[in-house]
């Protein structure tokens, strides 16, 4: 029993987001014009996808207290990459997708470097690194266009046994294959540590810097592998400033709504996908109730400051002041 | 002993920091099955030799022995591979994380490559049994246990590691005394098994009840190596401090019952740690909160500053009632109040600011005129402070960081003695300071208190509280057991009080 307390209390703010986005979607069903088909659920997890990726890129350098603002550009460079590469043959295109996947991790392996042996910090680190890898997506793609190896970008957006939206599988599988296993590994424990008190974790003998490393190298990888995702849907790659910036800045509000602490050693990359599902639903719930999607950044906003009032809460029931600095 | 193998040996090993000597040709040896006090005043070198053996720094000469072999430790994670482990006086573990998880951070146990966590609670749960601590949850966060309970969960991660030589900072300096009695034979038990043990204290009691023998160092040097029962302990203070200690303690003057109450508690509750408290202190007076640890004595200093929310009951100072809302509105009263905290770290420095700015901090808005902030009598005010209370510093604009642990006590001190105040609550003020500056601040109190402040002085130590105070008031499960002053003060009672055993030794 006094387990099951633990749990959940470790697992509090994965919850709270669980639950956020639980009540959000409903809303948005009930309110469907032709509520939950089939088609509905893939192009809503088609679109919330591609934000969860990039959210759970986000999470792991924020676990280690540090944060990457280059996710958005990497997101972009590896759209534009896949739109040249993953081309041809189902063979050539697997074969384009290592290599876009690939270039990600060494994007990120390149921001770990800096932090890491450079020793500059993390936020200005990768808003210079972003900049450079959004010049490449330009230099790649100058104006929008490209193609993508079709077959496979039809079985990634389609429907499994035609209900389940193949995206969500795949996103399930980066889930088990790629965070749990990081997760339970001991470079990802390391990641926590690093996160928790830096200092204690160095003197306890923890490869802080090989924590860092990985982090900053996953996050390349998962942030490239939202790119992907984002060339099947659109068949094209474009070199856009302003989606790589979104992408960064959303990707850190779903970090916060999925109950990771921006101070690093506590969240996961789980909250984070939560958390992009639910900024992903404000826009849908704009839709179904007919409102000017200008006023989705106002709602986008207003919702991310309850998120962190939630975490907040707390200050109600604490009775030592000093509690609220920890 | 010549017979067996150090387990440490050093070799005319020095350290400089700067142009500042920490080491000066130091040879030190340490055997197997031995429990080796170091001794020595903050700044005597004994962090910087504990922190070359464990790998934290290196030295800037000389030779590293780890049982025979050459070694030249590159970082912690190697002394550990050789079998040196070090519990540090600052705490080294993961606040976000489980204490399962902070049991087994570097080599947890792995499962297809992946940890274990079920092997892992299991052995935390071992862990925590081995050091009687069975009432930790594994599963419990780091950061939600007491600072007591985090040291013990230090001192059993340590014992996971298997060492070979544990070197114990002051790892006591925070426990209740049942579980110092556990840490005493886990230690007896690391000997008998063949361990060496490093252990550095700054009480004398603990020295003579566990050290086989002893070492002291006086600024960077080794004095001497003596074994168990060969020093006195007024000689081993000698060779500590270099001169002779005539008066330990200040004497207490006459009570002064005429002197005005400066603060007085009536009824004060804050949900089960503190119940119906009510006490009385007078201007000039030093009352002591005595107790085994973690009887609300903390929580009872930090009511009185404001920090608690949810408190019932009245607090007056001179008189006049006292809104319990912030530190702000304590620093405020009729007789402003100052509490000088425990964990100086996190609450009483600002560890990367200067040493000018620590001391002001409190005391800003006296240097403020209009818009104008006066720097100039800012700067003089905090020169007069470093003088009165002799902090040794080289420069006022060097981060507080750079000081000794004594040093940085002195200017948490001089920072709340800045603000004026009428009352001081002290919490714990002398933990893990050396023994020249624990006289220096008892002196200083006794100084206050001729002067009319009336204090209010915490302390784990039953001979600090014995020696300095008029008057203390043993706490016992939240309030006031009883309270001692005139023949009443003195260990036997206040041990039997704070045990809440009555003198035939019955459990009350």
């Amino acid at each position: 029993m006094s387990d099951l307390r633990h749990r959940l209390y470790h697992n509090g703010g994965l919850l709270a987001a669980i639950g956020l986005f639980g009540l959000m979607f409903t809303i948005y069903v009930a309110n469907h014009p032709v509520g939950l088909t089939a088609a509905v659920a893939a192009t809503a997890a088609n679109k919330a996808v591609l934000l969860a990726l990039v959210a759970m890129a986000q999470t792991l350098p924020v676990l280690t207290r540090g944060l990457d603002l280059s996710v958005g550009m990497v997101f972009i460079l590896a759209n534009c990459m896949a739109s040249a590469i993953v081309v041809g043959t189902i063979g050539e295109g697997l074969l384009g997708i290592a290599a876009v996947l690939g270039a990600g991790a060494l994007a990120g392996f390149l921001n770990g470097a800096i932090v890491v042996w450079g020793r500059l910090q993390p936020i200005i680190t990768t808003l210079a690194t972003g900049a450079i890898y959004y010049g490449i997506a330009l230099y790649i793609r100058p104006g929008p266009g490209g193609d993508v190896q079709s077959d496979i970008a039809d079985l990634a957006t389609g429907q499994l046994f035609g209900v389940v939206p193949t995206a969500l599988i795949i996103l399930l599988g980066v889930v088990v294959l790629v965070w749990l296993p990081y997760r339970n590994s001991v470079l990802g424990r390391a990641a926590y540590a690093v996160g928790s008190n830096e200092q204690a974790a160095y003197m306890s003998g923890v490869p802080v810097h090989r924590a860092k490393l990985l982090a900053y190298t996953l996050a390349g990888f998962l942030a490239a592998f939202g790119g992907l995702m984002l060339t099947f849907n659109t068949y094209s790659g474009e070199a856009s400033a302003p989606i790589a910036g979104n992408y960064t800045l959303n990707s850190i509000a779903a970090v916060v709504i999925g109950g990771t602490s921006l101070f690093g050693g506590w969240g996961s990359a789980i909250g984070s996908i939560f958390g992009a599902f639910v900024l992903r639903t404000i826009e849908d719930l704009l839709f179904v109730f007919n409102l000017d999607p200008l006023w989705q950044p106002l709602f986008q906003g207003v919702v991310l400051l309850a998120a962190v009032s939630l975490g907040a809460l707390r200050v109600l029931r604490i009775r030592n002041r000093l509690e609220l600095f920890v | 002993m010549s017979d067996v193998a150090p387990i440490l040996e050093m070799k005319h090993i020095s350290k400089h920091y700067g142009g500042i000597a920490a080491l000066s040709d130091v040879d030190f040896v340490a055997f197997p099955g031995e429990i080796h006090a170091v001794l020595g005043e903050n700044g005597a070198g004994k962090s910087t030799l504990i922190k070359i053996a464990a790998g934290v720094t290196d030295p800037s000469a000389g030779e590293l022995y780890v049982a025979g072999k050459r070694v030249n430790f590159r970082n912690p994670t190697e002394a550990m591979a050789a079998g040196v482990v070090c519990v540090f006086q600052e705490l080294s573990l993961l606040p976000d994380m489980t204490v399962a998880d902070n049991l087994s951070i570097v080599a947890p146990p792995l499962r297809g490559g992946l940890i274990d966590s079920r092997a892992q609670r299991e052995r935390a749960r071992e862990l925590l049994a081995m050091i009687g601590c069975e009432d930790i949850h594994p599963l419990e966060l780091v950061r939600n246990l007491p600072l007591s309970r985090r040291q013990m969960v230090e001192i059993a991660k340590a014992l996971a590691k298997r060492p070979k030589l544990l070197i114990l900072d002051e790892a006591t300096s925070a426990l209740t005394a049942a579980d110092v009695e556990r840490v005493y034979a886990i230690i007896r038990r690391l000997r008998s098994e063949g361990a060496g043990i490093l252990y550095v204290s700054h009480r004398m009691h603990e020295i003579e009840a566990l050290a086989d023998c002893a070492t002291v160092f006086r600024n960077g040097r080794r004095i001497e190596t003596f074994r168990k029962g060969e020093r006195s302990v007024s000689a081993i203070v000698q060779m500590m401090i270099g001169r002779e200690l005539i008066h330990h303690y200040p004497e207490k003057p006459t009570p002064d019952s005429g002197a005005r109450v400066a603060l007085s508690v009536k009824n004060l509750s804050w949900g089960q740690q503190l119940r119906d408290i009510s006490f009385d202190v007078r201007k000039g007076e030093i009352v002591g909160l005595g107790g085994l640890d973690g009887q609300g004595q903390r929580s009872l200093l930090f009511a009185l500053f404001g920090v608690l929310k949810g408190i019932s009951g009245t607090v007056e100072v001179l008189g006049k009632p006292l809104r319990l809302s912030g530190p702000r509105s304590a620093m405020r009263a009729a007789l402003p109040m100052a509490l000088i905290p425990e964990d100086r770290k996190t609450e009483g420095l600002l560890l990367s600011m200067n040493i000018r700015d620590n001391i002001s901090l409190a005391s800003l808005s006296r240097f403020q005129k209009g818009l104008r902030f006066d720097r100039g009598r800012e700067h003089f005010a905090v020169e007069r402070m470093i003088e009165s209370l002799s902090i040794k510093i080289s420069d006022l604009a060097a981060a507080v960081s750079t000081l000794s642990g004594g040093n940085q006590q002195k200017v948490v001190l001089a920072k709340w003695l800045m603000t004026d105040p009428g009352i001081i609550l002290l919490n714990d003020p002398t933990r893990g300071i050396d023994v020249g500056t624990k006289q220096e601040v008892y002196r200083l109190l006794r100084d206050l208190a001729d002067s009319g402040v009336a204090v209010l002085f915490y302390s784990t130590d039953y001979a600090e509280l014995i020696g300095c105070c008029d008057r203390v008031l043993v706490m016992y499960g939240g309030s006031i057991a009883r309270e001692l002053s005139g023949t009443d003060l003195n260990e036997r009672t206040m041990i039997e009080t704070a045990l809440n055993v009555d003198d035939k030794g019955q459990a009350a």
